[in-house]
């Protein structure tokens, strides 16, 4: 019993990290269909930003924000100059943003270093505590937690404000949204910039759940992030933590029980929905 | 004095299907001008490009005397045009009261004022205000495409085919409705239901084959068994 709690409190921490990566690149695909492969390199730089500016002033706070800045600049930067000459054209998408996403990891190692570095946790959130026989790991626990609230957040401004209802109107109909008198190109880098700042976020979180950080996370975090959106449902946020959660369980039972398959597992879970469910778990109405 | 919207030699492709020929028509004010033709003549197409979803390749458009031709869709939604898409644009997944609240601009005194009298018109919107745009009937959904493009306070209201898949009833409920905006508001209309068209329209102009090939008024349009069955299969 305690190992089975254990095993779902990793995968709901781990899910709430993908959750973070996948929840922009969800919307980004739903808004303009685009696909980005150059997310996981936000994610990278939120990663070791966040890292560099934790460890000089010692301060995990200014860190995370200082991860959160750099990502919303960099998709500022991504959405105008990679994105947008390239819209409507899947192809193009692909191969420039892939080829961006390998810009910004060698760029990783020329500003940070070609080494991987260790990371640990502040003080406050290191270490664990036991109710009963439990242990429970409190950096996890603080993952699950501010994933959660994040979620909640980011929910009610979609559910309840304009520019929320113009986001989710915009993935259902973006002529119409247009024709209502909106930019949506504005919408859309709006999206772009939190979605990055986000991925960003999840970057700086995951690397001090890992513990160590390096530059080609960038592109298995891209692919992983790709993973969980076609399995929730292209442009489908409440999808995305579904298919994040999922992910994030799945990881964390197989490491425990089948290691061998404790990577395959993803494109595994996506093989299956893709077989049953082509069009993700969650589908947004047209 | 020269009309609110004035279309000149317009054309326009679609990929690289040449649809509009030769488009010149002109809207004057406080009138409902209806725009007339049969199936695959171009009047879709016609009000797509008026609102910039499709492109100008040749000839002008102009609105209270600016250009507006290529502009962005929405620019030229703020220079005061309302648009009721012929497939209504409702979004599915967002309730009544969402679909409204996308398209206010502002929520200040007027634009309450005139959320209150249309929804007096149309008083299922006001019933149905939480359920979802997509389990809507088709009657429902037009009244809220309509009242979505009136609820801002537009020069300008275009609307493609409003009775198109409508029980009679209700063409005639939507029939009454567009012509108490009328009193408001200068409408291109395009219209199918020559019932309709005749009831709200002051003038016309027939499209066939991207070309506006007639126009006049409403009232000799009626009179004139030989235009009618030549381009509008009406006898
Ligand atoms: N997406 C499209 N691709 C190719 N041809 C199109 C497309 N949309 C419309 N057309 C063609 O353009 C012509 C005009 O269509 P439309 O403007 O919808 O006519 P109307 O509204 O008068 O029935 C038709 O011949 C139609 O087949
Ligand atoms: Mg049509």
């Amino acid at each position: 019993m305690d190992l089975i709690i254990s095993l779902v409190i990793n995968g709901l921490a781990t899910g709430m990290l993908i959750f973070l990566l996948a929840a922009g690149l969800t919307l980004i695909f739903g808004l303009m269909s685009v696909l980005n492969f150059a997310h996981g390199g936000l994610f990278i730089w939120g990663a070791y930003t966040g890292v560099w500016v934790y460890q000089m002033s010692n301060s995990f706070i200014l860190g995370i924000i200082a991860g959160i800045i750099i990502g919303l600049l960099l998709g500022l930067v991504t959405e105008r100059l990679i994105v947008r000459p390239v819209y409507g054209n899947h192809i193009q998408q692909i191969l420039i943003t892939l080829g961006f996403m390998l810009v910004l990891q060698e760029m990783i190692k020329v500003v940070f270093g070609p080494d991987q570095k260790a990371v640990f946790p502040p003080e406050y959130l290191a270490g664990s505590f036991m109710i009963g026989d439990i242990v429970l790991i409190k950096y996890r626990l603080f993952i699950i937690v501010i994933g959660l609230l994040i979620f909640i957040l980011a929910t009610i401004i979609l559910k309840k404000s304009r520019i929320g209802l113009i986001v989710r109107a915009g993935v259902m109909d973006k002529e119409m949204v247009q024709s209502l008198g909106i930019n949506i190109k504005l919408v859309f880098m709006l999206v772009f910039m939190v979605g990055a700042g986000l991925a960003a976020l999840s970057g700086v979180f995951h690397s001090i759940y890992s513990g160590v950080i390096y530059a080609e996370m960038g592109l298995e975090f891209s692919i992983l992030a790709f993973i969980v959106v076609v399995i929730g449902g292209m442009g489908s946020f409440s999808g995305s933590l579904f298919a994040a959660i999922l992910v994030g369980l799945a990881q964390a039972f197989m490491a425990y029980y089948v290691p061998a398959l404790s990577l395959a597992v993803n494109m595994l879970l996506m093989v299956i929905v893709l077989i049953f469910r082509p069009q993700g778990l969650f589908q947004v109405k047209e | 004095m020269e009309g609110l919207l004035v279309l000149k030699q317009v054309e326009a492709f679609i990929q690289h299907y040449h649809i509009l020929h030769d488009i010149s028509f002109e809207v004057p004010k406080g009138e409902v001008t209806v725009l007339l033709g049969r199936n695959g003549a171009g009047k879709t197409t016609t009000l797509r490009t008026i609102m910039g979803l499709n492109q100008v390749s040749k000839g002008t458009v102009s609105f209270k005397g600016e250009a507006i031709a290529n502009r962005t869709t929405h620019q030229i939604a703020n220079k005061g045009i309302g648009y009721v898409p012929e497939d209504q644009g409702i979004f599915n997944g967002l309730t009544v009261g969402e679909n409204m609240r996308v398209a206010m601009k502002k929520e200040d005194e007027e634009t309450m004022k005139r959320m209150e009298w249309v929804l007096e018109l149309f008083p299922d919107l006001k019933k149905y205000w939480k359920k979802e745009g997509g389990q809507l009937s088709g009657g429902q959904k037009q009244m809220l495409a309509i009242a979505r493009a009136y609820v801002n306070k537009n020069d300008l209201l275009l609307i493609d085919e409003p009775s198109k898949g409508l029980a009679p009833i209700i063409v005639d409920k939507v029939t009454e409705s567009i012509q108490q905006m009328k009193e408001q508001t200068t409408i291109v209309l395009v219209e199918q239901n020559f019932m309709m068209a005749s009831k709200i329209g002051n003038r016309f102009y027939i499209i066939d084959d991207g070309v506006t090939v007639h126009h006049g008024k409403m009232d000799e349009l009626k009179e004139d068994k030989i235009t009618m069955k030549k381009y509008l299969g009406i006898s």
